[in-house]
């Protein structure tokens, strides 16, 4: 239970970091930019602790019910990436850990602001969907080390194209020179969304009680504004979000300013763009595509059956196979490959949360 | 030679069909639209609930569309194949051009690839060095044998193969590595050919299908979606069907089933499977992948029972029998039967609160003996304690054997091998494409008196940051290894004059 204070102190650490990136934009000012990346990696330290506490704890507990098992085994059962909850947060824990490595490479910090939310959003997005934080007995299809392997590459890939996500947004914001340009248009919506169901989940957040284990992933999800039970506030919701969309595609172009004033260049940020596929692709398709598939055989007598979850790692497959052709083959440089690395993160989402969220599927996760 | 047949195409009326086909397919344009629309349609298959009934994609077309329109809608996807796109003609036709456009397209660039590693490398001269992407010049106080030791040495360390070509006064020094690292993307390409290969392998002579077998049956076919029969060329037979689960807890730890092979009547082979280990026999897979209780089915309750005192006997007995504990005039009457028995925890009742799977199978007996208080209780497998009986015998509930079935998954897939291998081609494909890179090198070292110029110039085709870190490291050791020979970078001797 230590393991909980740990992950709320990160949690909290990748919050405040958020916003002190934010002003560190805004503010340009360098000592605040180094509060920023102090009080990450001072996040990244204390959920660390928490997973390697998280670990042993799903030992000591695997130990109880199978006692007669090996340590390497029992080890790489009790891995920390059992169920939705524990793989969303060693999620946030690549995205931060690969993002620093970005930061000191090529001492770009001001990217800390658009890589942080995410981290924000996935944490936030724990609290309020229900997933059960408590350390649970792994059902048959799961104990696989098949699936450990799958897990951890995944996420790992699935963090870095986080990182180029990031990138690819800041990318389009420098690119962009007027309101009326798509590529405008396309990112001020995915920010204005972006942050829309950031602030909706933390409303969410501020008004259900802390969730409860084994409540169904939906029992919060944006039920205290787009969904929820008194159609005015519904309304009222849809309203100010759209709004909001509308401003944030009116004065995006000062968010441009800001951008362009810090030591954030287009070669970077494209190199920045390029290289995090170019690690995540890899990893994803090994650990997410092959290995996935392998368990499945391992586990069903089938390695692929269409079911929404391998459909949609394959669509996201497709656009990140899509960005290195049309880069490498097309010559396609700038705007439009920096969109298909936002669109590809978008099918990561879908696939990740998405497919639990809105579709239903043979492995949804956990359930068997 | 490529610009005369270019002008001979276009002069030609009516350029070669042929040429004009493998054009097309050689098109990476067509890839992008492929993979669009691929991916768009994919889409469509995951939110239309694949191989459903009826009503519940009407319901989910009418969440978009509105009740009215919803069976109209249902029609025209239905029409277009979509409720089991993925096995559709025009899906597997999109598979299929993706292919032949993979195919085409690798080996119209195969070719040049293959030119560009086979070409050997040659010196190039001072002037062409110097406009190189990586590129470094200096000058040292050193003899020219004396250099060129040095960076061989180095170079040889950096694990690069060197030639060298003298002429006058001055050494040129060319390498290269990784140069079949261009190979990577085409072993990537490959391999997803050979995924489909192994897809149309499996599809074509293997087979999907379901079974159950009761404990205690025997099946020698496996039933296909639509009740189609496959032979399986070999008789099966389930021994027992048992869920384990986590301590107290409803939560299984484990599905097992103990399968008998059997073939011309002997048993060839025995095997406990459990999901994640099945049973292969002759291309066969045997998958632990559901299970059920059978109804209006009679088990057999076994049973271990120790008298006070004594030894361990097991019982085999049906509801309804009475049997006698071995060496007692004590009589056990099984009446009752439960597949998950649980208490009340407000009223201190039992019920019966599953009755579809032996989540806490427990036996009801009535126990008599002459002169003594009739007992009746209920004995739980989950809780061997409650087969302590008042009169110090005991009684355990093993197994109410023969009520359940397992359900298996029958598959054979011919091609999983292809896939396999696949799996490891495009591994290492990825990791050539992605982490390796052709990387060549150029020093040309020039005697002027009492020092050497170098010039060095290099190129490569991926990550040339790092290669340029590697090439500081072979440059700064080289240099180190030139004794005394303090590093006077060129730039700065020439804006000095
Ligand atoms: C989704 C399936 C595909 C995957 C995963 C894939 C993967 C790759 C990879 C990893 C590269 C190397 C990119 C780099 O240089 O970093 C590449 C290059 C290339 N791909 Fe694909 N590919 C796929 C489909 C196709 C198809 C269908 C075509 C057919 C037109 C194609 C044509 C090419 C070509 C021509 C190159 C060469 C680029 C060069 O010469 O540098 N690819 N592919």
């Amino acid at each position: 239970m230590t393991s909980a204070v740990f992950f709320d102190i990160s949690g909290l650490s990748y919050l405040l970091a958020m916003f002190v990136y934010i002003v560190f934009l805004a503010s340009r000012k360098h000592a605040v930019g180094a509060a920023a990346t102090t009080i990450t990696i001072f996040g990244l330290a204390f959920q660390s602790i928490a997973l390697i506490l998280r670990w042993i704890d799903s030992y000591a507990y695997w130990m109880t019910n199978s006692p007669s098992s090996g340590m390497i085994l029992a080890l790489l059962r009790s891995a920390p990436l059992r169920n939705l909850y524990e793989s969303l947060v060693f999620f946030v824990w690549c995205l931060i850990f690969i993002h620093l490595i970005v930061e000191f490479k090529y001492k770009v910090r001001s990217l800390g602001a658009f890589v942080t939310p995410l981290a924000a959003l996935t944490l936030v997005f724990i609290d309020i969907s229900g997933t059960s934080k408590d350390i649970q007995p792994l059902v048959p299809a799961l104990q696989s080390n098949w699936l450990l392997f799958h897990v951890l590459l995944s996420f790992l890939g699935y963090a870095a194209f986080g990182v180029s996500f990031g990138a690819g947004l800041a990318h389009l914001t420098l690119l962009t020179e007027s309101r009326k340009e798509a590529a405008y248009i396309f990112w001020s919506i995915i920010v204005g969304v972006f942050i829309t169901v950031l602030v909706a989940m933390g409303l969410d957040f501020l008004n259900a009680p802390p969730a409860k284990p084994d409540e169904v992933i939906q029992s919060y999800f944006l039920k205290s504004t787009f969904k929820s039970a008194s159609g005015g506030v519904a309304v009222i919701s849809w309203i100010v979000s759209i709004a909001f969309i509308f401003v944030v595609w009116r004065f995006g172009l000062g968010f441009k300013k800001i951008l362009s004033g810090l030591s954030l260049t287009t070669d970077m940020l494209e190199e920045i763009t390029y290289k995090s596929i170019a690690v995540g692709f890899p990893l994803f398709t090994v650990g997410g595509l092959l290995m996935g598939a392998i368990w499945a055989n391992s586990a069903w007598g089938k390695y692929w059956s269409w079911d929404p979850k391998e459909t949609w790692s394959l669509i996201t497959w497709f656009v990140y196979a899509l960005y290195l052709h049309a880069r490498f083959v097309k010559g396609w440089r700038g705007k439009k490959v920096a969109v298909l690395a936002v669109v590809g993160f978008i099918a990561v989402f879908f696939t990740y949360i998405g497919v639990n969220l809105w579709l239903s599927g043979l492995h949804a996760y956990g359930s068997e | 030679m490529e610009d005369k047949e270019k002008t001979k195409q276009e002069s030609s009326p009516v350029p070669d069909i042929s040429d004009k086909i493998w054009d097309f397919f050689t098109s990476v344009k067509l890839t992008i639209v492929i993979l669009i629309i691929i991916a768009l349609t994919s889409i469509v298959g995951t939110i239309i609930e694949q191989d459903a009934e009826p009503e519940k994609n009407i319901q989910l077309l009418a969440k978009f569309f509105g009740d009215s329109m919803a069976p109209t809608f249902y029609n025209i996807f239905l029409k277009l194949d979509f409720m089991n796109m993925y096995h559709s003609w025009w899906f597997i036709a999109l598979l299929l051009l993706f292919c032949v456009n993979l195919i085409v397209c690798t080996l119209d660039r195969l070719p040049k690839t293959l030119k560009i590693i086979n070409t050997p490398m040659k010196p190039m001269g001072e002037t062409v060095i110097k406009t190189l992407p990586v590129k470094k010049e200096l000058r040292v106080k050193a003899g020219l044998a004396g250099a060129k030791d040095a960076f061989l040495n180095s170079l040889s360390a950096a694990g690069f193969r060197v030639f060298e070509a003298a002429e006058g006064d001055s050494v040129e020094l060319y390498t290269q590595k990784g140069r079949y690292s261009r190979l990577g993307l085409y072993i990537v390409h490959l391999s997803i050919f050979l995924i489909f290969i192994g897809a149309i392998i499996g599809a074509r002579f293997g087979f999907n299908a379901m079974l159950n077998i009761p404990e205690g049956g025997t099946s020698d076919v496996a039933y296909q979606r639509g009740g189609k029969q496959i032979p399986l060329g070999f008789t099966v037979k389930c021994n027992w069907y048992r869920t384990d689960y986590y301590g107290d807890t409803d939560m299984p730890q484990e599905f097992q089933s103990e399968l008998v092979i059997i073939e011309n009547g002997r048993e060839i082979l025995t095997k406990v499977i459990e999901v994640n280990s099945p049973l292969t026999y002759k291309g066969i897979k045997l998958y632990q992948s559901s299970y059920g209780l059978m109804s209006d089915v009679e088990g057999v309750f076994d049973l271990r029972v120790t008298p006070r005192g004594g030894q361990e006997t097991a019982v085999y007995a049906k509801l309804g029998d009475t049997f006698v504990i071995p060496g007692t005039n004590v009589k056990v009457e099984i009446i009752n039967f439960s597949p998950a028995l649980a208490k009340d925890p407000m009223t201190g009742k039992l019920f019966t609160y599953n009755e579809k799977m032996m989540v806490n199978p427990a036996v009801g007996v009535r126990i008599t003996e002459p002169g003594k208080p009739e007992y009746t209780g209920w004995i739980m497998r989950r809780y061997p304690e409650t087969g302590l009986l008042p009169d110090g015998n005991k009684i355990k509930l093993d197994d109410y054997w023969g009520v359940e079935y397992t359900g298996l998954q029958v598959s054979k897939d011919p091609g999983i091998g292809i896939i396999y291998f696949a799996a490891i081609l495009m591994s290492l494909g990825l990791y050539m494409a992605f982490f390796m890179s052709n990387r060549k090198l150029w020093i040309r070292l020039t005697g002027e008196k009492g020092a050497v110029r170098i010039a060095l110039g290099g190129t490569a085709n991926k990550n040339r940051l790092s290669f340029e870190k590697d090439v500081e490291k072979i440059l700064s050791k080289a240099t180190h290894l030139i004794e005394g020979s303090p590093q006077i970078p060129a730039h700065r001797e020439r804006s000095k004059k």
